[in-house]
């Protein structure tokens, strides 16, 4: 099985935001929570760069470690999911991701959390593949149809990578031997705890 | 005339203009400061100076413009490890400690019996505070330890779905109870703050080892040096576990995430070393004492009880109500 993994490559995003917005259409993520964001480091200074992160699908994931009813679990692919039935809204992943993927829709007063919702890397959640319920809970389950994440797909400048966690970095390494490491694959040290330098 | 307005105005706007170039001097000589050749900014370089990478996004939620904040794992070393070692020995070792402190002592008898007569110790408005407090307390201390030790200890023998209700039900419990909690320990802190000042007599009580670890009765207002110790802790405490709990609760009100790490990390030490301390409070409020629990539960003490543990403050009572114009003695007779 491949382990699935996402690579930002800094050195090519151009803040298009535009795996930003086709996630939300692709997914009907709900109001106020975009799983996928675009952060300028830098910005407006000399270096600059850009960076485009959502649930890295880490390596022995915090969230699962602390979440309190274990309701998140990571697939036979490596990809972290969540189940909404089981999740109690506690906020408990969203203090131990090192990404700030869990988010939580604003259900009641006092700022009362709902069901955490996080990027699926287009998997999905542990309802049926395909099915209704499983669409209208986690969005579209492309992985099930053969196809990788909609964000590194349509991404124009193939920055951000998505896949099989050895061709993506295969094709980093072939990037960094051309044009120099660069601003580094972000994200990889602290999701995978593995370094990506060659 | 008009030259000569026109000449003040030529002089003003020589001085604004100076005045503005030299303001803006250093700000220029630090531009002139950037390279403009600078690398890129790099991760792992920004990962040693900062514990954190911040940028800039174009999405309303500004809150995502942090990009990576490695703390979370030291946190969930803290949630998953430590806090749970610490919770266990202290709540566990209380309970050692009780268990073998009954074996050895037993109930602390009343030595000279019951008198028959009885005086008030609480009035019904503390004793109200008193359990809403404690009621709240306990539900409390449950579903927040369901939070800390549900998912290795509850979870494998009720399964996935039942642990989830019930932990929905705690959350929201633990939620809406921490009001009337926080209210109760501000009451809590205003109704006893006179009788909880810490004096000598105090010292004398604690050499003696007071009325349940020693033998003897040391003298004691109304409130004797243990019970001192329990109110600040339910003063301190309370107020502590209130005030992270409500950051935890309403999210970047207060702080942002690593403000909540920490908040959440004083919120279960608290809250466990707390509910350790309770225990010690519950025993010697039931099993520990005799006539102790009469206190809270009807409100009223029997007199030889009061001689015993508060015998500065029967005086007190005394010379009060003999101090009264009308000869009413505050001690009733039970017959």
């Amino acid at each position: 099985m491949a382990r699935m993994k996402f690579l930002c490559d800094a050195d090519r995003c151009i803040e298009c935001n535009a795996c930003v917005t086709a996630c939300k259409n692709e997914h009907e993520v709900p109001w106020g929570i975009n799983r996928r964001r675009v952060v300028t480091i830098d910005d407006g200074k000399p270096g600059e760069r850009s960076v485009s992160m959502a649930c890295m699908h880490c390596t022995d994931a915090p969230c699962a470690a602390v979440c309190p009813v274990n309701c998140i679990y990571t697939t036979a692919d490596g990809v972290v999911l969540h189940s909404k039935d089981l999740c109690i809204g506690c906020g408990y992943c969203f203090y131990a991701c090192p990404f700030g993927a869990p988010q939580y829709p604003q259900v009641g007063n006092f700022g009362s959390r709902g069901k955490m919702d996080k990027c699926t890397f287009c998997a999905g959640g542990p309802e049926a593949d395909g099915s209704r319920e499983e669409y209208e809970k986690y969005g579209a389950n492309r992985l099930a149809e053969g196809k990788l994440p909609l964000c590194a797909e349509m991404c124009s400048t193939k920055s951000l990578l998505a896949g099989d966690g050895e061709i993506i970095a295969q094709i980093y390494k072939e990037r960094v031997m051309k044009r120099g490491y660069g601003s580094g694959a972000w994200g990889w040290k602290t999701a995978y705890r593995e370094t990506i330098e060659s | 005339m008009a030259s000569f307005a026109r000449s003040i105005r030529l002089i003003a706007g020589a001085w604004a203009l100076l005045l503005i170039l030299t303001a803006s001097a250093p700000s220029i000589a630090q531009q002139s400061q950037i390279n403009p050749t600078a690398s890129s900014v790099r991760e792992r370089q920004l990962l040693q100076e900062f514990d954190r990478i911040q940028g800039r996004v174009s999405i309303p939620d500004q809150r995502s413009s942090v990009l990576i904040q490695p703390a979370g794992r030291e946190w969930r070393e803290f949630r998953t490890v430590a806090l749970r070692w610490v919770g266990g020995i202290a709540i566990l070792g209380m309970l050692a400690v009780l268990v073998i402190f009954y074996l050895r002592r037993g109930m602390v008898r009343l030595e000279a019996g019951r008198s028959g007569r009885t005086i008030v110790r609480f009035t019904t408005f503390e004793r109200f505070v008193h359990w809403m407090t404690a009621t709240c307390f306990i539900v409390l201390a449950i579903s927040g330890l369901n939070i800390t030790f549900g998912r290795p200890l509850l979870l494998p023998l009720i399964g996935h779905e039942a642990f989830s209700e019930w932990s929905q039900w705690a959350k929201y419990a633990h939620n809406y109870l921490s009001f009337p909690f926080t209210i109760g320990v501000v009451l809590i802190f205003l109704m006893w703050i006179a009788g909880n000042i810490p004096n000598k007599v105090d010292v004398d009580w604690v050499k003696r080892g007071g009325g349940i670890v020693g033998r003897d009765h040391p003298p004691a207002y109304r409130f004797n040096a243990g019970q001192k110790a329990i109110y600040w802790i339910v003063v301190i405490g309370g107020g502590l576990v209130a005030a992270t709990g409500y950051e935890l609760m309403f999210p970047f009100y207060l702080s942002g995430i690593e403000g909540m790490q920490f908040a959440q990390m004083v919120h279960a030490t608290v809250a466990l070393l707390f509910m350790a301390v309770m225990l010690a409070h519950i025993y010697i409020g039931t099993i520990g004492m005799e006539g102790a629990f009469e206190a809270m539960g009807s409100g009223t003490v029997d007199v030889n009880w009061a001689r015993e543990h508060h015998s500065l403050w029967l005086e007190e009572e005394n010379a009060r109500a003999e101090a009264n114009a009308r000869p009413r003695p505050a001690v009733t007779a039970a017959e």
